[in-house]
């Protein structure tokens, strides 16, 4: 007979070992039946590769000679994109201090993480064109949206940093008789500094990139010069324009790689 | 100086820290508190500046009860106590200066706080301390590149420089190697008689208790054992504060 231990099998999360199979064999038919939905046909397919290497044939060579409303556009971007940088973080770390839990009392903490959910539910595609209503076409929209956004982003992750500061450097600067606010600059602050100048550029970097989508629903930048190139048919502008941004969103991923390894 | 009565304090965990602790501290005395771990020294001394909140009881620093004290009220009493902590706990980013200023902070408005400018008094105080706790020219380190030894002597800076009535001091050795261990206790008992500033030391190193105290307690389970100077602190005594734990008691009867 067998040795008792050599029959050892790991323990299973689920209560019976036939509900497994039973759980692979549901999710391969679920796939099967989304992949006949979306009607994966190797005729369209086909038209549409036909149709793809028409659109690129026209797109080559890039044409740059419109390069001032590619400027334009571009700089609208970066403007949308460092204002709603500098506006997300000053309205960021308020609101993180309030959704971190060990700093804030129990009804401001719930309100912190109210305001940070609430940031963080839609997409900014859906901001973008509730605010393009809201505020009307342009880049005012783009820039709102992308602070929102920053709100989400940047005030979770800062309130998880300062959740995981050292309680003692902050109860040393407490016993000293420093009041609420002292003790945020001189004890939490310092600890979560780094993280805060880290998550500032990289949130440039990220509403960078966001800015060029955005655009697609009137919220200004390069996005919307993008757009209008596609809708006249002018791919070889198109081309032009996707060149800058990879550039340029490619640029600031150095620029923002290179400022958060000097400030460790 | 300090007069603590009854002091309770039982965690939401069920721990009963403190049951009922009493105790003085009179102007220029330096008692250290003895006992094994877990025995509510820690707690004890941080009922009195109220990083905990005591239950029950009375804490009353040169006639001002401490318990009970609004915010405000609360920030300008724990001015005037100095604490000194075991994991030193300097904020690690500042320099040596600025955590030596941060003594000040109960002093200064928020606005300067915030711009971090101190009065030139406050400056020449801090330079004054640092020199003498043996730290001249180091004032533009950062605090996380100092040697353990150094780092408590910026904590030591730091709680000086509030100008205090009384020193709370918790396990300030308990991180240190032996020689740098006694160093230190013997710098912070130099500067309690240099200032007239009496001191609540925590410690479980008794022969260092027994070298530095003018009177110790010992303290078991929250309740005080015993009373006294380092002379009556016999066998019978350390085996009421160290009660079964026998290895620590072996340790303690060391020389």
């Amino acid at each position: 007979m067998m040795h008792h231990a050599a029959a050892w099998r790991p323990p299973s999360a689920l209560p019976y070992r036939w509900m497994g199979a039973a759980l692979w064999l549901g999710l391969g038919a679920f796939l099967a039946w989304n992949a006949l939905n979306v009607e994966v046909d190797a005729a369209r397919i086909q038209r549409g590769l036909a149709r793809a290497g028409t659109v690129f044939a026209r797109a080559v060579p890039p044409d740059f000679s419109r390069w001032p409303l590619l400027l334009e556009g571009i700089v609208e971007s970066l403007q949308m994109a460092t204002l709603s940088t500098a506006l997300g973080t000053v309205l960021g770390i308020p609101v993180a201090v309030m959704a971190a839990r060990n700093v804030a009392p129990l009804p401001v903490y719930l309100a912190g993480r109210g305001i940070v959910s609430l940031g963080r539910t839609f997409h900014e595609i859906i901001v973008a064109i509730i605010l393009v209503k809201a505020v009307g076409f342009g880049p005012l929209a783009g820039m709102l949206t992308l602070t929102v956004s920053s709100l989400g982003f940047f005030s979770k992750l800062l309130a998880e940093q300062i959740e995981q500061i050292d309680r003692g450097q902050v109860e040393a600067v407490r016993a000293t008789g420093a009041g609420r606010g002292a003790v945020m600059l001189w004890g939490v602050l310092p600890q979560v500094l780094p993280r805060v100048v880290g998550l500032t550029v990289y949130q440039w970097d990220i509403h960078l990139r966001q800015s060029t989508i955005i655009g697609i629903v009137g919220a200004g930048g390069i996005g919307t010069t993008l757009y209008n190139s596609f809708s006249r048919y002018d791919y070889d502008f198109t081309l032009a324009i996707l060149i800058v941004i990879v550039a340029i969103v490619g640029a600031g991923e150095w620029a923002s790689a290179w400022a958060r390894r000097r400030i460790q | 100086m300090l007069e603590v009565v009854g002091l309770t304090k039982r965690y939401a965990s069920g721990d009963e820290a403190l049951r009922g602790v009493s105790l003085a501290v009179e102007a220029d005395e330096v008692v250290f508190v003895i006992g094994p771990s877990g025995a509510g020294k820690s707690t004890l001394i941080r009922c009195i500046n109220r990083l905990v909140e005591p239950d029950a009881g009375s804490v009353k620093l040169d006639g001002l009860e401490v318990v009970g004290l609004g915010p405000r009220e609360l920030t300008l009493a724990r001015r005037q106590m100095g604490m000194i902590f075991q994991e030193f706990n300097l904020v690690e980013r500042l320099t040596v200066m600025e955590n030596v200023l941060t003594g000040r902070l109960g002093y200064v408005p928020l606005w300067q706080a915030w711009r971090r400018r101190f009065p030139p008094e406050d400056v020449a105080m801090a330079f004054a301390t640092l020199r003498r706790v043996g730290l001249e020219g180091m004032e533009n380190k950062r605090a996380d590149a100092l040697s353990g030894g150094q780092r408590q002597r910026v904590g030591i800076a730091r709680a000086l420089v509030q100008r205090p009535k009384i020193l709370l001091v918790d396990e300030p050795t308990s991180s240190l190697d032996p020689k740098t261990a006694e160093a230190v206790m013997a710098l912070i008992t130099e500067l309690c008689a240099e200032a007239r500033i009496p001191a609540l030391v925590n410690i479980h190193d008794v022969p260092l208790a027994r070298r530095f105290a003018q009177r110790i307690v010992g303290l078991t389970a929250g309740r005080v054992v015993f009373e006294g100077g380092p002379a009556a602190l016999d066998g019978a005594a350390l085996e009421r504060i160290y009660g079964g734990a026998v290895a620590e008691l072996d340790e303690a009867r060391a020389p």
